[in-house]
């Protein structure tokens, strides 16, 4: 018998550090910057718009054509094939084709041997324009009726008898400010032409197919005859999904009009003019519920900030209706959506993908259902929980059938002490008239899957060389969540050997075509089921191969941490894998995964869109100063599913990063327009990302009962983006702070993010309806 | 000038280098990147902002051993290495590959996910591990200057803590022998660059200064260039002419009588920190939260009055302190109340060629109370949305005198005169405080920016007066950050 402590080192159920830890602190992790300039490179740099919606009159390149090292200058008339880099609506051109429709703009590019004076070059092209009166805000868009895209409406039950024959109704509006992805690597690309019409595309990209087939309709050329690869990206958070086709394009465009390789890096500003971001959401709501807190029904009328074009704002929106439940049964619910144009920039998927928007509503509702009938918000948001007692269906007609939620939340409200320190606040609370304290603990519930079903497909490359050593590749990309390890955990558990034999490879489209983006926490579901399906496959045949050899039954032939027992006999991995090789044996396999069991009608809005979902539990205090509004996160105690985890170390990382990510989105990160539609905010001197100073006490366990319904990867659940939302607790926390600074008397008027502006000017006017302000 | 070198000389890590024929406004970081092919360290914001450019320099301390601080190098030029060893994360590790201590506990404890920030992370450790003075400054505060937006800073700050459990820097030996290198390659000559146009003044006495800049009075002086940097790096101006002023040795001069604190242009705000810490503690946290540990670093006292700008974090303090400004212009000297120096925005009273010496700050008067309040969208390292200063002298429970300034509330750093009308000579109670509050409407009249609107602005500037007040009386009213230390 094998000694029981006996196991491979970097299998699965095990922390193991990310792959390229050792090459972050050295600095030999490559980044698409980082990689040498190549003989002849050309350095682009793109002229955008400053008006957020004008008529491109003219453009005179000539000067810049003039200026020293120029090789080129690019506009809409230079583009050979399709001037798009949309994912779906074909609506996002290159270069401004005759409208500018937000301020930030591409318009053209120089490119030139420096970046220097591709930089300089722009600033002598001359391009006239015809302001047009632009759309800013969701409420100018609403006021316009300009929808972007068809409105969308879910529904369960009869939610306006509902309402009305409640207790007791409210109605109110929540505004959900955007958020800047803020990944520390700003976007870029590089591109070589090769021979024949080849081109070969460097991204920082999430979605390498579609830069690759984006790039070929680009410039006319067949899919085949483009490839994207991607080793790691700085960040990404959804950032990078649709928004990198159109930075791969320009030097794509570049080195197919000049011969000459080509590179674009953004800098922070460009990146952040130009990019889209998440949405900003308009919700109101009418809510009906009895005495004690239950909700009986429920209209949303959710409103998003799409921006110019469609880019994702059709999935994304949808995500915020399918999360405008989070936990709750809301047992007779209208959830209407609609997918606002505005002059700004396009928005796009960021880690939660409109969920966060949606789940934010029905806390706030729930923090003022429970300020309206007098409770502790904790006892009515369990007492609307899905379960035996409110049923499960959610609006979109499918059954919560992995409800771990109260169980969670339970556990969380013993293990943070949550009763014992909301009784401490309301003391506290009693005894400072300035300072004021808040907690809240709440719940997140998030569908695993892509809305859109065709996408829930993966693919991976498996390599098994003579020597033993393995080579993975797979279609998911490296953003920093740890992808790529725990991927390769997976291939070593399937054939029981050191991690260190398996190489971690660059996601290539040559490898893995028409993948999906690695996004909606789908990445180790998928590729991890894909890699292991490739992995299988070759097991099998040195399986089927061992067993036919020495005459064994095949499931005599057992696959031993880094050795292969046959019937009474061992051979080393490498050993069996070099016998196979002699004996003519396949040992390179693709492998393929589909996600089983998703059927959504979304004409109906009715079917199972998700898997299985995700849980979370997290409770959060706060303290605020009533004569400035700044406030300090004290202390968030956190309890979240991750099933049977792939890779703790891995997960609690997602857990915490998720937290201040939301923290970040909740508190400081104010994106703020000017009237004119122009980003204020480009510049981490005006965009606050949170820092180290901001980290509160925090307490995270990963729950130790967790474990997958659904047949998941080795049972663990997606952990990328249900985190994220973890943070409501604080926009919760904070609420509760204000209700406390104006003496309990009203629920205030407290919007995302909460910045110390917003916490004073609620508080301040509770106050002012009371008449209590002074020293 | 007698005696000058146009080669920047430096050691990158162990290797000497001799510099010239490069633009004097070339970053370090470009120089890193493209000049060395040395790509670890990240442009991130190119604003000295989120950290990921921080490498290490050092230089000879005037006691045989070496004086380390972690910079931006994104806006930091490259004749601010002359003399100076510079290391970055790709100095650490062994030849052999063996990480150092930072790298190690960065590994150990999960410290990084995507990576593009780790390298500024582990040079801001690791000049805290070389120094020591992580202790003094508190992990966080040490860490506040460096973003990460996947971590959640958790596995950095357990990381940072097995660095400061672990022994530092103790080869005093091979710093006296990298300090002697140093020294051998500055020499005793002044620093003049020309390049395509550009040149590079740095003098190294205050009457080379004067002379310089007399011949030169259209040129651009820099001291920490956390201003000057953002002209190059993000405005992509052309400077012809640069003198940087922090070479002029009576420009770090910083004296304190007991009676009176002066300090010269040229000395950093970290250098400034205990001898204002030393006048109020207030001042001390002000200096905390006035920006991260790489831009007080380099950014200066003379500097941040200098420049002009109407959200400078120290003028409104100083002033409420009562601080006169001295100024020279060749041979002649002459000073000035400090709030006198704001004329309007982007105007002081400065002339051509006439320079910011140094900054004469009185002790408090006995019986005077104090504060200052730094507010901010984000609680560190933002750039204020109103910063106030109050100086009110109190006797037989009378406001005596008062002094109040504001940043951030008007074009300039300004005095509140009707607030402190409102004040003087009246009992200091609730209700005067209430009325010099309401006064505060009639001294500024705030913008409305990206930062916070008009209405906060004035409603907390009102706060703020009120929280002063609260503080300094009764049983006094305790801050958020000490509820949070409190807290654990």
């Amino acid at each position: 018998m094998d000694k029981p402590a006996e196991r491979i080192d970097g299998g699965v159920h095990y922390p193991r550090r990310h792959d390229s830890a050792e090459k972050h602190v050295s600095g030999r992790a490559i980044y698409l910057d980082d990689m040498p300039d190549l003989p002849g490179m050309l350095h682009c740099f793109i002229g955008l718009s400053p008006h957020a919606h004008g008529r491109v009159k003219s453009i005179d390149t000539g000067a810049a054509m003039a200026a020293p090292g120029v090789a080129c200058v690019l506009t809409a008339a230079d583009v050979p094939g399709v001037n798009d880099a949309s994912p779906i609506n074909g609506d996002d051109p290159v270069f401004a084709d005759g409208v500018v429709h937000y301020a930030g703009q591409s318009v053209f590019a120089v490119a030139a041997d420096s970046l220097e004076q591709a930089r300089a070059a722009a600033g002598l092209v001359r391009v006239e324009y015809d302001p047009l009166p632009a759309i800013v805000t969701v409420d100018d868009a609403l006021a316009a009726d300009a929808d972007l895209l068809p409105p969308h409406e879910m529904c369960l039950g009869e939610p306006e008898t509902a309402i009305e024959t409640s207790a007791n109704q409210i109605d109110g509006t929540l505004f959900v400010g955007g958020q800047d992805h803020f990944y520390l690597e700003g976007q870029a690309a590089q591109a070589v032409r090769g021979e024949d019409d080849d081109m070969m595309v460097w991204s920082s990209t999430q979605h390498p197919t579609e830069v690759q087939h984006n790039v070929a309709r680009l410039l006319g050329i067949a899919d085949h005859s483009v490839t994207c690869e991607v080793r790691r990206m700085g960040g990404a958070f959804g950032g990078k999904e649709s928004q990198a086709a159109l930075i791969a394009a320009i030097p794509a465009l570049a080195a197919w009009i000049t011969g000459r390789p080509a590179k674009l890096c953004l800098d922070r500003d460009d990146d952040m003019l130009l990019t889209g971001k998440r949405h900003d959401f308009r919700i109101d709501y009418r809510v009906g519920f009895d005495d004690t807190g239950r909700i009986q029904g429920i209209i949303f009328d959710q409103a998003a900030r799409c921006g110019y074009s469609a880019d994702l704002s059709s999935s994304i929106a949808d995500r915020a209706m399918f999360h405008a439940d989070n936990a709750y049964s809301l047992k007779n619910a209208r959830i209407r959506s609609r997918r606002m144009k505005t002059n700004t920039v396009s928005n796009t998927a960021f880690r939660g993908f409109g969920g966060p928007q949606g789940m934010l509503a029905i806390e706030h509702v729930m923090d003022r259902i429970a300020f309206a009938v007098g409770r502790d918000p904790l006892d009515v948001r369990r007492d609307n929980l899905y379960g035996a007692e409110n049923g499960l269906t959610t609006p979109y007609h499918m059954d919560v059938v992995d409800n771990v939620a109260p169980e969670l939340i339970e556990a969380l409200e013993a293990s943070s002490d949550y009763r014992a320190r909301r009784s401490a606040v309301e003391t506290f609370n009693a005894e400072n008239a300035v300072l004021k304290k808040g907690i809240a603990l709440t719940p997140v519930k998030f569908g695993i899957s892509f809305t859109t079903t065709h996408l829930n497909q993966a693919g991976a490359l498996v390599h098994v060389y003579k020597d033993g050593s393995v080579h993975l590749n797979h279609g998911g990309t490296e953003m920093g969540q740890g992808l790529f390890i725990k991927v390769a955990q997976v291939v070593a558990e399937e054939f029981q050997i050191e991690i260190g034999k398996v190489k971690i490879t660059a996601t290539t489209t040559a490898q893995v075509p028409n993948t999906s983006p690695t996004a909606a926490s789908s990445g180790s579901d998928l590729n991890g089921m894909a890699a292991r399906n490739a992995a299988r496959a070759i097991r099998q045949r040195l399986i089927a191969y061992a067993s036919e050899t020495y005459k064994v039954p095949e499931d005599q032939v057992l696959f031993l941490p880094n050795r292969v027992r046959i019937g009474n006999e061992e051979k080393s991995f490498a050993e069996l894998v070099n016998d196979a090789y002699h004996a003519r044996i396949s040992l390179s396999s693709t492998g393929f995964y589909r996600t089983p069991d998703i059927d959504y009608d979304r004409e109906k809005a009715r079917g199972t869109p998700f898997f299985y979902f995700a849980y979370g539990a997290a409770c959060t205090e706060v303290v605020i100063d009533t004569l400035t509004g700044e406030y300090r996160v004290l202390r968030v105690d956190i309890l979240h599913d991750t099933g049977k985890s792939l890779n703790q170390a891995i997960d609690l990382g997602q857990i915490e990063g998720g937290y201040i990510q939301g923290l970040g989105w909740l508190t400081t990160e104010e994106l703020v327009w000017d009237d004119e539609g122009r980003l204020r905010t480009h510049a981490p001197s005006t965009y606050k990302i949170p820092t180290a100073g901001d980290r509160p006490d925090m307490r995270i366990e990963i729950w130790d009962k967790g474990e997958n319904r659904s047949d998941t990867i080795y049972r663990s659940k997606a952990v990328g983006e249900p985190p994220l939302m973890l943070a409501i607790s604080a926009f919760s926390a904070l609420t509760q702070a204000v209700i406390a600074a104006g003496g309990g008397r009203a629920f205030p008027d407290l919007h995302a993010p909460a910045t110390p502006e917003r916490v004073l000017m609620a508080a301040d006017s509770l106050s002012a309806e009371s008449g209590a302000k002074s020293v | 000038m007698a005696n000058t070198t146009g080669e920047i000389r430096f050691l990158l890590g162990d290797e000497e280098r001799a510099l010239s024929g490069v633009p004097p406004t070339l970053t370090i970081l470009q120089y890193l990147r493209r000049h060395e092919r040395l790509t670890g360290t990240k442009e991130g914001c190119a604003e000295g902002d989120c950290g990921a450019c921080t490498v290490m320099l050092a230089e000879p301390d005037g006691a045989g051993g070496l004086r380390r601080w972690s910079v931006n190098a994104c806006i930091q030029f490259v004749p601010s290495l002359h003399g100076r060893q510079l290391t970055t994360v790709e100095h650490l590790a062994a030849p052999d590959g063996a990480l150092n201590p930072v790298q190690q506990a960065m590994v150990d404890h999960h410290g990084s996910q995507c990576g593009f920030c780790t390298p500024g992370f582990v040079m801001q450790l690791e000049t805290g591990r070389m120094t020591g003075e992580m202790a003094e400054t508190g992990l966080i505060d040490w860490l506040a200057g460096n973003l990460c937006r996947c971590t959640g800073y958790g596995p950095i700050i357990a990381a940072g803590r097995q660095v400061m459990a672990e022994a530092g820097n103790n080869d005093a030996d091979a710093d006296r022998a990298v300090a002697e290198r140093l020294k051998g390659l500055a020499g005793k000559s002044t620093l003049a660059l020309a390049h395509d146009g550009q040149a590079w003044f740095a003098p190294r006495d205050e009457d080379q200064l004067a002379a310089i800049y007399a011949e030169h009075p259209d040129a651009v002086l820099v001291a920490g260039a956390t201003d000057v940097g953002l002209w190059v790096t993000k405005q992509h101006r052309r400077l012809d002419t640069l003198i940087d002023v922090t070479r002029v040795a009576e420009l770090h001069e910083l004296r304190d009588d007991g009676t009176v604190l002066n300090i010269g242009a040229a000395v950093s705000h970290r250098a400034a920190t205990a001898a204002l810490a030393n006048l109020h503690g207030d001042l001390a946290e002000l200096l905390r939260r006035f920006a991260s540990i790489q831009i007080r670093n380099s950014g200066t006292v003379g500097g941040n009055i200098a420049n002009g700008s109407p959200i400078g974090d120290l003028p409104p303090a100083l002033i409420a302190l009562d601080a006169r400004l001295h100024l020279r212009k060749g041979d002649a000297r002459r000073d000035m109340a400090l709030e006198d120096f704001f004329i309007d925005y982007g105007k002081q009273d400065r002339a051509p060629g006439e320079f910011v010496t140094r900054v004469e700050v009185p002790h408090l008067p006995a019986d005077a109370q104090f504060g200052c309040y730094k507010l901010s969208k984000r609680f560190d390292q933002d750039i204020s949305a109103v910063m106030a200063a109050f100086r009110v002298t109190v006797g037989d429970g009378v406001a005596r005198d008062a002094r109040i300034a504001f940043g951030g509330m008007a074009a300039t750093p300004k005095r509140a005169a009707e607030a402190e009308a409102a004040l003087t000579g009246k009992p200091w109670t609730e209700a005067t405080v209430e009325a010099a509050c309401a006064a505060l409407d009639r001294d500024y009249a705030p913008i409305t920016d990206m930062r916070a609107s008009a209405a906060y602005r004035a409603t907390v500037a009102a706060g703020l007066l009120r929280r002063f007040y609260l503080e300094r009386t009764g049983a006094g009213l305790a801050r958020l950050g000490e509820v949070e230390a409190a807290h654990g």
